[in-house]
């Protein structure tokens, strides 16, 4: 592993997360994105963390917003296979871009609480397989996006909080991790903005994903902000850590440093 | 470093230009991307390409200016040149009318020239030698073999000549008459069927054109949910065929959450904006600011740009071109800032970044 990509890695504590300990519970993750700044990205790092051939972790990955192959090709180009992935098992796609509840009008009668529901159902029985093959594994759900999982609802915001207690009780029963992608600046001109609050109380790792402060450069794409709050400094207590950085998109990698650190 | 020298002498030949798709109107990028040309070369140039096969384009419209309609009409020309099946959906009661104002592309063209008399062709062919030592030589070499171009250029004051309507699929729908999303989804499903995807072989493709998708003309523009599910849908059917779809919408009359749900929809997003006309700080700022008609942003894209904002211009009258922003020479500086700055909006595109 590359020296400039382990920034990320750190801040995350992500060996914490990949190699199951006793100490260490499973985590929520969060990462909350803009227009301006995708952040698309910190699930692509994600996923190739989680699927590298030195372990066996397992990835369950709930799609709304593009279809398999648009990952393909990504993490293809950053050196992960994931056709491979998915004929070893170790990756389970499901394509929810035409998921929706209640469905047509003209089609069959589908309530949100019952397409919701198949979906979990559906999460949880990979969940519960991926677990069984392999005992020290550590398995994590990615849903991507939380936003457009609730125009899939219909705008249907309790619904999707329910689906992600659901989901969150799955973290506790299999000790498996779940990533949530939220794209935050939906919510900033409502008054109750349920889904981000709400999953910030859930989640124990938040990653925002901003524009520059200062505004456009041609060699910092953006800052990186990781709030850490489930950290045990060995003593007993917890607290929570926050770091901030820059990333630069490239061609394949993505380069994170701290302000000021390049010239 | 010499070996780099020579391979890169003038005269070695434009690699990124030579091969050449055996489909007209289509060109192939990097990574197994395929794209479709929107009309204005100059933003062609800006994405990489153009617009990219399966994907969706949001143009945020400006509340007082239709400076949209100009990106829509030269998307919409443009792939009628190609005779590429297209659809068309606007608020208005008849939108057939629409295509009626298309600009017609701009003279000295192998395509067109084809169509004419040979007597005729022959009085012309003598000024239409002319136009290659006009000004871009670059854009007139390759044209020769009697080819579509990938990208033409376009007279905005003629409109687009009649036998490119004939025997071509376009279907307009309007979204006035038309109140349920339903049927409008089944519509753009079934022109979308017909430009299924193979992995390899490619046929055609597909052009649709949603204007002022969200405007309070249409029945449904209070239903939020349902329009961003059927952008969604909309969105995903795309993906899996060989089309590309542009979606303007009036981001001033919507919610700003709504707003923001449909920017996060698109595949790239751009806003147009319209400039004062006599914004004096803006005059002094700028370059070329009295041609200006427009400022064009970029807000995402599948490749990474150095700028974001361009502005639009109508050069000679007719033709739109894009430019990036030129700051104004400041009074006492040199002579060479003058110089530079003055040749870069005097070209019809400037490479170079100083704003």
């Amino acid at each position: 592993m590359d020296r400039s990509s382990s920034l990320l890695d750190e801040a995350l504590d992500l060996d914490g997360l990949t190699t199951p300990s006793p100490s260490q519970p499973a985590r929520v993750v969060l990462v909350e994105d803009c227009v301006e700044t995708s952040g698309a990205f910190i699930l692509h790092h994600l996923m190739k963390r989680f699927l590298s051939p030195h372990s066996s972790n397992a990835v369950v990955f709930v799609a709304f917003a593009h279809p398999f192959s648009h990952y393909e090709r990504i993490l293809r180009k950053m050196g992960c296979n994931l056709v491979v992935q998915r004929d070893n098992n170790r990756f389970l796609f499901f394509d929810m871009l035409m998921l929706e509840c209640p469905g047509l009008d003209g089609g069959v009668g589908q309530s949100i609480e019952s397409g919701l529901f198949a979906l979990y159902g559906k999460i949880q029985k990979a969940v519960e397989v991926s677990s069984l093959a392999e005992s020290k594994r550590n398995i994590t759900v990615m849903i991507d996006d939380l936003s457009l999982m609730e125009v899939a609802a219909n705008g249907s915001s309790n619904h999707v909080m329910d689906f992600l207690h659901y989901c969150h009780t799955l973290t506790t029963q299999f000790g498996c991790s779940l990533v949530t992608l939220c794209h935050e600046d939906i919510y900033s001109s409502t008054e109750r903005a349920t889904i981000p609050l709400q999953v910030e109380y859930l989640a124990d790792v938040i990653i925002k994903a901003e524009p520059l402060a200062s505004g456009l450069a041609t060699d910092v794409h953006g800052q990186l902000t990781v709030l850490n709050k489930g950290f045990y400094d060995g003593l007993g207590s917890s607290r929570s850590k926050m770091r901030n950085f820059h990333y630069r998109i490239k061609e394949n990698i993505v380069e994170y440093f701290y302000p000021g650190s390049r010239t | 470093m010499a070996a780099m020298k020579t391979r890169t002498s003038s005269f070695s030949r434009n690699i990124s230009g030579a091969p050449t798709s055996p489909i007209p109107g289509l060109k192939y990028g990097p990574n197994g991307t395929i794209f479709v040309s929107s009309g204005i070369s100059d933003l062609d140039k800006i994405l990489g390409g153009g617009y990219p096969l399966g994907s969706l384009v949001v143009v945020m419209e400006d509340s007082e200016a239709p400076h949209h309609m100009l990106l829509l009409r030269n998307f919409m020309s443009q792939g009628l040149i190609h005779k590429q099946p297209l659809l068309y959906a606007s608020p208005s009661s008849d939108p057939r009318a629409f295509l009626g104002t298309l600009p017609s592309p701009l003279s000295s063209k192998d395509d067109r020239s084809r169509d004419r008399d040979a007597e005729q062709e022959k009085g012309l062919r003598i000024a239409w030698q002319y136009k290659k030592y006009f000004g871009d030589e670059q854009k007139v070499e390759g044209r020769g073999d009697g080819k579509l171009e990938y990208c033409n250029d376009f007279d905005l004051r003629k409109p687009l000549e009649r036998y490119f309507f004939s025997g071509q699929s376009i279907d307009c729908i309007s979204l006035h008459d038309n109140p349920s999303l339903y049927t409008f989804r089944d519509r753009c499903s079934a022109f979308l069927a017909q430009l299924p995807r193979y992995d390899g072989k490619i046929t055609s493709a597909g052009r649709i054109a949603i204007q002022s998708f969200c405007s309070p003309q249409c029945e449904f523009s209070n239903m939020e949910w349902g329009m961003l599910s059927f952008i969604r849908y909309l969105k995903s059917m795309v993906r899996s065929s060989n089309a590309v779809a542009v979606l303007t919408f009036p981001h001033s009359l919507v919610s700003p959450s709504f707003s923001k749900r449909l920017q996060h929809l698109a595949d790239t997003l751009l806003s147009v904006r319209a400039i004062q006309d006599e914004d004096k700080e803006l005059a002094k700022l700028l370059t070329g600011y009295q041609d200006m008609v427009g400022l064009l942003n970029i807000h995402k894209v599948p490749v990474i740009l150095d700028a974001t904002t361009f502005s639009m211009k109508l050069q000679k009258r007719r033709s739109l071109v894009l430019e990036c922003l030129n700051q104004a020479p400041v009074d006492c500086s040199s002579g060479t800032s003058y110089a530079t700055s003055g040749s870069c909006s005097g070209s019809s595109t400037s490479g170079t970044l100083d704003f």
